[in-house]
């Protein structure tokens, strides 16, 4: 099949990917196996898009995992016209899913983008990204003639990627997060109203306008449809992105991959800002429902192992350290606090055996929770008191003046 | 009604804190911790000492919403 | 033409002159009191920030009562554009200019203040800062342009005032300035 610039399709002319490799199911990265994989863009019209997302059942897949199809219908129909972001920073160090994204299939996220914009009526399109993922996207807007999307660097910094502090950036403004009282579908960009999209939940998007809902669902569960990507890191080696279906359990996932999950001591899901679950939880699927009876989340799709002869402590105050020193140094508690959560959770990984520490950990982590522009205090303190618990056993005995990881 | 905290302004004056005690305790760092985080419901008889800390915070950092 | 209401003006504007710095100076020290955020002898800090703002507006009334009594005085010769315009008095131009320059900064920063929650923080602020400026202006205007400046009553309030806001100023440098400074890291702007 040959290239084709045509927007208008039949539905049906080429069948969805059926195997579990979906967003990469054109194999490389060029518009011609893109067509000839996906076949032309879709037309879509606000309500159906709006329709055809609600059925599918498509969530972010940033992290916050807020329903595509509400934040979609949350941009007022009021004749102003929207902005759009792809938002493909990955500040997270242990989430590489958006750069195999953007290197594997940028052309998906490019269709995202259209289709969004088309069904919404944005004159402005936009793509945000880290300085190693522009080339490819660069290339790719070429390979098409596709002049619309306007592409601007991410910094590096964890915080790059927070909402606001996207909407800054592209502004001209510093990458940190802003106050807000409204929501970005309200007024965000330059006041515009602005839907900002996670760069897979784009690529998704993408593939249900072409598809359907049905085709999407028919990989996953009935509450966690469809396939995500996700970054696999820690004691087996990695980082590595997999694309996998929705709500499989982590010990599936973790075979599945080849790892064993009996050399896995405990698991940080969700990123930086996820919660350690210990071996006896991994059981649970790898979704939004799975996940919250234990407190925790799918963030980016994020799966770190921690194996059995490591510390978790010790592992937890060095990322507590690091996201203390990328706090923007906005917002007092945050400033204030995660310094202060990060140097306790040191003192009892590293040799403090002061009893009060772990309530004094959980105090702080409860102070600064909710008490910021952005989420950064909140999921710094998730990390933490989930450490307390997946960790419960090694506390008691670092009270004592031992380790459970160096015995 | 409810009274928003700007965190990128606020700077721990306490000011808000006196004005509606019933509502706001200090932090260890000084900065104004009430239920709700940033979003601090205001009952009914407190309203108008929400209307005074507003107006009064040095940083402006407190607005009133609904 | 040496009337009793000429000699009332000039006790009036000479005054007004010295009750408006006393004023002034007091304000710069509830200002500086309110920034630290700590309650100022027993007052608390909402207040502080009171009375504050109404003592700096009884000095801009006595500034006003002081620039229009002397409107009308023969001797000092103001005129209107004196207010606003510096150094164009016919009676020593350079001291009244100070007074002028004053005078413009005072206005500048009251209507900013009582703007505050309009024009934002920044702003406010950094029209604030000027005070720094107008308060050491008005002093040396009232000692050169004041018949009485270089009296002694006069001097000593004076160096009272100096000696005040120096102290405040030294005060406010301290690094335990602000209150739960020793325990907070160091924030952004």
């Amino acid at each position: 099949m040959t290239p084709d610039q045509g927007t208008t399709s039949v539905r049906g002319r080429i069948a969805g990917p059926t195997g579990v490799i979906r967003l990469f199911a054109a194999g490389t990265a060029d518009f011609g196996s893109h067509h000839a994989a996906f076949g032309p863009l879709p037309e879509m019209d606000r309500a159906s898009l709006i329709d055809e997302l609600l059925r599918s059942g498509l969530d972010g897949r940033g992290g916050a995992g807020f329903a595509a199809w509400q934040k979609l219908s949350s941009v007022p129909a009021d004749g102003r016209h929207p902005a759009i972001v792809a938002n493909g920073a990955e500040g997270e160090p242990l989430s590489k899913k958006d750069a195999a994204l953007l290197h594997n299939a940028p052309h998906l996220v490019i269709d995202g983008l259209l289709i969004a914009g088309q069904s919404l009526g944005a004159r402005e399109l936009h793509l945000y990204a880290g300085a190693e993922q522009l080339d490819p996207v660069a290339r790719a807007l070429k390979e098409r003639g596709e002049s619309r999307i306007r592409v601007h660097e991410a910094p590096g910094t964890f915080i790059s990627g927070e909402a606001t502090a996207v909407v800054s950036a592209i502004a001209g403004g510093t990458p940190i997060p802003r106050d807000r009282t409204e929501r970005l579908t309200k007024s965000g960009l330059n006041g515009r109203p602005t839907l900002l999209h996670n760069v897979e939940t784009l690529a998704h998007l993408a593939l249900i306008s072409r598809f359907g809902a049905a085709w999407f669902r028919s990989l996953g569960t009935g509450s966690a449809p469809g396939t995500r990507l996700v970054t696999l890191s820690g004691n087996a080696g990695g980082p590595r992105v997999y694309e996998i279906p929705s709500g499989m359990a982590l010990t599936d996932i973790l075979l599945s991959i080849g790892i064993d999950p009996h050399t896995v001591q405990a698991a940080l899901v969700g990123g930086y800002h996820g919660t350690w679950l210990a071996a006896e939880q991994l059981d649970a699927p790898f979704s939004k429902e799975g996940l919250a009876p234990l407190g925790a989340r799918t963030g980016a799709g994020i799966i770190m192992t921690l194996g059995s002869g490591s510390c978790g402590l010790a592992a937890t105050a060095d990322i507590l350290g690091y996201l203390a020193r990328q706090s923007a140094r906005q917002c007092g508690p945050c400033t204030n606090g995660l310094p202060a959560i990060a140097s306790l959770v040191e003192r009892l990984a590293y040799g403090d055996t002061d009893g009060k520490l772990p309530q004094e950990i959980r105090r702080l982590a409860a102070l600064v929770t909710g008490r910021g522009s952005c989420a950064h205090p909140d999921g710094t303190a998730r990390l933490a008191s989930s450490a307390l618990m997946a960790f419960g056993s090694d506390v008691e005995a670092h009270l004592r003046g031992r380790c459970e990881a160096l015995r | 009604m409810r009274m928003h905290i700007d965190w990128t302004r606020c700077d721990g004056r306490g000011l808000c804190i006196e004005l509606l005690p019933e509502l706001l305790t200090r932090d260890d760092w000084g900065y104004p911790v009430g239920r709700g985080g940033s979003e601090i419901a205001i009952p009914q008889n407190l309203e108008s000492a929400a209307h005074d800390a507003r107006a009064l915070c040095p940083t402006q950092a407190l607005s009133l919403h609904g | 033409m040496n009337t009793v209401f000429d000699q009332a003006l000039w006790a009036v504007g000479r005054g007004s002159g010295v009750v408006a710095m006393v004023l002034l100076t007091l304000s710069v020290l509830l200002g500086i009191g309110a920034r630290s955020g700590r309650p100022v002898v027993g007052i608390p800090r909402f207040a502080v920030t009171l009375v504050h703002r109404n003592v700096s507006l009884f000095s801009l009334i006595f500034v006003v009562v002081h620039v229009v009594s002397l409107l009308f005085d023969p001797f000092a010769q103001l005129r209107l554009v004196d207010f606003f315009v510096p150094f164009l008095g016919a009676f020593k131009p350079f001291w009244l200019g100070l007074g002028t320059i004053a005078f413009d900064l005072l206005v500048v920063v009251t209507v900013t203040g009582l703007l505050r929650n309009r024009i934002g923080p920044r702003v406010f602020k950094a029209v604030h800062w000027l005070v720094y400026a107008m308060w050491p202006v008005s002093l040396v205007h009232a000692m050169g342009n004041g018949t009485n400046g270089l009296q002694p009553w006069f001097l000593v309030i004076a160096m009272l005032c100096l000696a005040a806001v120096g102290g405040a100023l030294a005060w406010r440098l301290h690094e335990n300035f602000v209150e739960y400074r020793n325990v907070r890291s160091q924030e952004n702007p």
